[in-house]
């Protein structure tokens, strides 16, 4: 049950206990229990609103930062991570293998926010050795969601 | 023109669902739980395979009994799923969707006034398919006692000395119903015992949610007197490809390929590549598929039983079949009803044959927030429906 029901709410949190105990065919209160159970192992982690701020008036601006580090002794890459996820204007912080060590995704309202956390804060860190900074222009798809228009049915509304 | 055209087609009935189709397309908001298609695009590697085949300029003719790729994969798949093998030269035609093949199944098989039984309700197409041949249908009336399913004494009483050819179309549209081991075991005696061929049409193989679907040709003694129909349409949302295949023994696939190749030609090159690359690889979207409709489908049993509907447990394809015999309306009148006054539209059951009067056919290709939708106007409409029928007991008993 547990990976048909991760599966489900990954595409939709927002699938009552009701409906899931309907579709998964077991009772309201396993589904409740799993769920309890799947969040004190850390294995959902939260339940987020996938927005697509550009349709509203709100403005928003990411940058997706790839840093450079020196990783310090016994901590690895961790201790520099730590440092660097524990500013709330950081989204995602990743380690990355390749040309870069840490993929760092930040929001802010204006680019000058941005430049302003990268200059002060995030270059300023001991181990930071060279960043690069890209702003998101255009958000085509996001967690698997495509953000254009929705598709319209275009079936015939009757078929044998 | 003062010449007539054909009887044998002017004699044909337009088919039930086109006429609903019509009144639908006059009304607004609508709602459908109508179409026998999967809501699912055909997974993007598989177009993608398509738009490549374009793209290298695959557009030829293959040959008429389909690519060879595609009929040696097509072996693979039947041989991995129910263990049965057709050679890919000989035993494999490569059609326009399962229903090409149900059309030059029958015209291979028939003489003038032989007999093809057909179970009902099923689809549309084996009936005047059949009389097009030159055959005359006899229908058997499956009943929802049995959860829709062919008992061995309905299919005995059916046969008679001219009868050449039985349809076995499960999983089934519109009912959802399936034929168990045990249940086919029973029919293949009969089929063999009375020496007639069959059609198996299990064009909705892969969305079979209880137990994995067995093919009639894979008992003993029944791969030489069975034409296996399936196709891609369902299994991996590929309706618009029109692609299917019939499997069977050499002396009729090389009849049917005759047809096809005077007919039409080949089926199309664009679709035979894509298919391929769906046979190959598509597992995984057949499986994610396949739990999509099995969720939607306890939603839907759940939600006629809240409301109180009768409805068997349908195992297979992506339809439930509630009855609607309560209400004391034709299953037109009820489908017509639901459409005009909750803008919700499902084919009446009669569309397949008499014995769906009575029925209702729900789709779930749909997505859960649409079936949700739909079950809360239902909801509305039945519980009108009830008050309306209080109404009438009441003033009956006051007069």
């Amino acid at each position: 049950m547990r990976k048909e029901l991760l599966a489900v709410i990954e595409k939709n949190a927002r699938i009552g206990l009701k409906d899931l105990a309907i579709m998964l065919g077991v009772d309201e209160i396993d589904i409740a229990n799993e769920l309890a159970a799947l969040e004190k192992e850390g294995i959902i982690c939260g339940y987020l609103t996938l927005i697509d701020w550009e349709k509203t008036s709100i403005e928003k601006v990411t940058a997706l930062i790839e840093v450079r580090v020196t990783p310090q002794k016994g901590e690895g890459f961790d201790k520099i991570a730590e440092r660097i996820y524990n500013y709330p204007e950081v989204r995602d912080v990743f380690l990355i293998s390749g040309g870069y060590d840490l993929l760092v995704t930040i929001e802010e309202k204006t680019l000058r926010e941005i430049s302003n956390f990268v200059s002060d804060k995030l270059s300023t860190l001991d181990s930071v050795l060279s960043t690069a900074t890209h702003f998101i222009l255009k958000r085509y798809k996001d967690h698997g969601t495509i953000l254009s228009n929705k598709d319209e049915d275009e079936r015939e509304i009757i078929s044998p | 023109m003062t010449k007539k055209l054909s009887e044998k087609i002017l004699n044909i009935k337009p088919s039930g669902i086109r006429k609903f189709f019509d009144i639908v397309n006059e009304i607004e908001g609508v709602i459908s739980l109508g179409v026998g298609e999967p809501d699912f695009d055909t997974p993007w590697h598989i177009r993608d395979e398509g738009i490549y085949a374009l793209e290298k300029g695959r557009t030829f003719y293959t040959s008429n009994s389909g690519l060879k790729e595609l009929r040696y994969e097509i072996s693979n798949y039947i041989k991995r799923t129910q263990g049965i093998n057709y050679n890919p030269e000989q035993e494999i035609i490569v059609t326009i969707g399962g229903s090409e093949a149900i059309d030059i199944g029958f015209r291979i098989l028939i003489n003038d006034g032989d007999e093809i039984i057909i179970p009902q309700p099923s689809y549309v197409s084996y009936e005047p398919c059949a009389e097009l041949a030159g055959a005359k249908p006899v229908i058997i009336n499956l009943k929802a006692e049995n959860e829709f399913r062919l008992k061995p004494e309905e299919l005995i009483n059916a046969i008679t000395p001219r009868t050449k050819l039985l349809v076995l179309p499960f999983p089934n549209n519109p009912t959802g119903a399936v034929m168990e081991k045990e249940d086919l075991e029973k029919i293949a005696k009969i089929i063999i015992d009375n020496d007639i061929y069959v059609m198996s049409d299990e064009i909705y193989s892969e969305l079979s949610y209880k137990d994995k679907h067995i093919s009639i040709a894979s008992l003993p003694g029944m791969k030489e007197r069975t034409i296996l129909i399936n196709g891609f349409s369902k299994t991996y949302a590929m309706t618009g490809w029109r692609l299917g295949y019939a499997c069977g023994p050499e002396e009729i696939i090389s009849q049917m390929i005759k047809i096809h190749q005077y007919a039409i030609m080949c089926a199309p090159t664009t679709s035979q590549y894509a298919a391929v690359k769906a046979l190959r690889d598509g597992a995984e979207d057949v499986e994610m598929m396949k739990q999509a409709y099995n969720q939607r489908r306890k939603f839907l049993l759940n939600a006629f039983k809240e409301m109180n509907i009768e409805c068997f447990e349908p195992y297979g394809a992506f339809y439930v079949f509630p009855s609607i015999k309560e209400f004391g309306m034709s299953s037109e009148e009820f489908a017509q009803r639901l459409l005009e006054e909750e803008k919700v539209a499902a084919i009446p059951g009669n569309a397949f044959g008499d014995s769906g009067e009575g029925y209702l056919r729900i789709s779930y290709a749909y997505s859960l927030d649409n079936l949700k939708t739909a079950m809360e106007r239902l909801k509305n409409f039945v519980a009108k429906l009830r008050r309306e029928k209080e109404k009438i007991n009441q003033f009956k008993k006051s007069i």
